[in-house]
């Protein structure tokens, strides 16, 4: 097991690697300087704030300090946002995109396991309409649209909620977001939860159990729910990411000071450092959650030898 | 010669009767008459074929152009006066019109990146999985790594970086929407490589640009058509969310996502704005949708 860990942590780097690079050369070739500014800035000036930012050394030597900085967790300073550091607009977005993203999750993993276990054992009710219904909505209908319209119809025309906005963590503005969120995922989950379920019910073991008399209680909750939900523990980790690339989506449509909203405003701001700085710690987060997401698979899956 | 010559005329006549038997259909033929069975994916045959003509003839038809305002009719709701059928915008541009414009423009580059990321995918796929071995493994350790990496913000950082040129946004979407098709033509390859099929006809001294032809390619080319008309809507999507945050298709040009962006901006007073322009795009992908999914029922060769 250990060994296994180590080799799948050592086979992070390169991707890390490989995707910092790419960006940072992707950034340092664009034309146009970060100081680029409509005010002409007097050559003494751009010297100094070359030599700042170390833009006055060679490529490789920039990269290296890049990199450097990198490790010791420091993620440069913002062109745009005067005075403030990316790690600094990253600690005030962080936690926002982290509670509507875990939340969310966590709710649409309760409501999606039990929907879709409910329609497995129930072929053809209502809850299993429920849960196909669900699955090709969430197929069709892509989030920014499904999101503008929940705010037309709960925000404008049924004046429930806010149609956007933060308050400090005050509930009603999270409501939107996160319903967002748990309708998508619920359809995912629900879907994948109501196959495998179905799989594992008509397989030998369970009918095994069903032969020594077992109630039914008993033969779901403890034979076929641990194998059922394999296929949903390992759509975890994208969900997870995707809900990082979604909260770029989600927090542009109900304005919240998130991570994505960052990232976006930093794009049509042209913050290089705050965009790249993003994409890398996103990258970090992302390659981690895998990582996290393959150990505990392989904790889960018997079959799993390494 | 078992028949006498006056026989000849009797051996064309069963010759013409056996002859269907004896061709057969071909699994093209097969595949065809089991996709015209499949009602869901005909219906969105035909309409995604109507929404694409209304794109590209429907501009010229209207009296309207995309980028002209009607001073009369500005924010107007639907209505069947002035054939503002999906009614106007906050400056009285005709939404029909526009969302027709825009529907080119996605379907366009719904068309351009597919076909860019098919071709990449399929060279990419075929190649490792031909070649094999050191190569096999450092390709597709590479559609690994792009899997791994959070694609929408790399994307968003590449517009950011290199602009919002039509045929930029083409590439970025591209470069993250090519590794299924590899994925899937090189475990495809590797498998028909070591068919019996494929033996018979190496034993039976077939050259093999005639079994990579004959045998292979047609086979290759079920997954290929149906991932290709996945890979469409995936794509797409993409750019409707670049668009929608404003990273993509520019102004004056117009596409669906921008549109549906323009519109989330101004439901409040012309909900209209958005919700035509979503339903169109809604559409489109549910038509994509259920052709792939008959094109896989239609073409899987193991599902007869």
């Amino acid at each position: 097991m250990w060994s296994y860990a180590l080799r799948r942590m050592l086979a992070t780097i390169p991707t890390l690697l490989l995707v910092i690079t790419v960006c940072y050369l992707l950034l340092h070739f664009t034309p146009g300087g970060p100081f680029d500014t409509e005010k002409k800035v007097s050559a003494a000036v751009l010297a100094n704030l070359q030599e700042k930012y170390h833009m006055n050394e060679p490529l490789w030597k920039q990269y290296l300090l890049y990199l450097n900085s990198l490790l010791h967790g420091d993620l440069g300073a913002s062109f745009r946002y005067e005075d403030w550091s990316v790690n600094e607009l990253v600690a005030t977005a962080l936690p926002v995109s982290a509670v509507i993203g875990g939340v969310s999750l966590l709710i649409s993993l309760v409501i999606g396991v039990a929907l879709g276990a409910l329609a497995a054992l129930r072929q053809n009710s209502v809850v299993d309409y429920l849960v196909m219904f669900l699955g090709s909505v969430g197929s069709v209908f892509p989030a920014f649209v499904i999101g503008p319209v929940l705010v037309l119809m709960f925000a404008i025309w049924l004046q429930l909620v806010p149609a956007g906005g933060w308050d400090n963590f005050a509930p009603r503005y999270m409501v939107l977001p996160m319903s967002l969120l748990v309708v998508l995922n619920v359809a995912t989950i629900g879907r994948v939860m109501r196959g495998s379920m179905i799989e594992v019910m008509s397989s030998n073991f369970i009918r095994t159990a069903r032969a020594k008399g077992l109630p039914q209680r008993t033969v779901v909750l403890r034979h076929a729910m641990k194998p059922a939900l394999l296929p949903v523990v390992s759509l975890i980790g994208p969900m997870a990411i995707s809900a990082i690339t979604a909260a770029v989506i989600t927090e542009t449509i109900f304005s919240l000071p998130g991570l994505g909203k960052l990232i976006v405003s930093g794009a049509s701001n042209r913050d290089y450092t705050l965009v790249l700085g993003l994409v890398v710690l996103v990258t970090v987060i992302t390659v981690v959650f895998n990582l996290l997401v393959d150990l505990a698979y392989a904790l889960l899956d018997p079959k799993i030898r390494y | 010669m078992v028949f006498a010559k006056k026989d000849d005329a009797l051996v064309a006549k069963l010759g013409e009767a056996i002859e269907p038997a004896l061709h057969g259909r071909s699994p093209w033929a097969a595949a065809r008459t089991r996709f015209a069975r499949n009602k869901a994916a005909m219906f969105s045959l035909c309409l995604l074929g109507l929404i694409t003509l209304a794109c590209i003839v429907g501009p010229y038809l209207l009296p309207h152009a995309f980028d002209s305002a009607d001073w009369e009719a500005m924010s107007q709701a639907p209505t069947w006066k002035n054939m503002h059928w999906f009614g106007t915008d906050e400056s009285g541009r005709d939404l029909l019109v526009r969302a027709l414009i825009g529907g080119r423009i996605s379907l366009m580059v719904g068309l351009m990146a597919t076909i860019a990321s098919v071709s990449l995918g399929i060279a990419w796929g075929a190649t490792a999985g031909f070649v094999g071995g050191k190569v096999d493994s450092v390709m597709m350790r590479v559609v690994d790594i792009m899997y791994a990496v959070p694609y929408l913000l790399i994307a968003i950082l590449m517009v950011t970086l290199l602009g919002r040129a039509f045929y930029l946004v083409v590439i970025t979407i591209t470069v993250f929407s090519w590794m299924d098709m590899a994925r899937v033509v090189r475990g495809q390859t590797l498998s028909l490589r070591s068919k019996e099929f494929v033996e018979a006809a190496r034993a039976m001294g077939v050259p093999t640009h005639r079994i990579i032809f004959q045998h292979i390619v047609p086979n290759l080319l079920g997954v290929v058509v149906v991932y290709t008309t996945i890979t469409v809507p995936g794509v797409m999507i993409t750019e409707s969310v670049l668009s929608f945050l404003g990273l993509g298709i520019q102004e004056p040009m117009t596409s669906w996502g921008v549109l549906i962006h323009d519109g989330a901006q101004v439901m409040e007073v012309s909900p209209w704005m958005l919700l035509y322009p979503g339903a169109l795009l809604s559409t489109a992908l549910y038509c994509f949708n259920y052709i792939g999914d008959g094109l896989r029922d239609a073409l899987d060769p193991n599902d007869r």
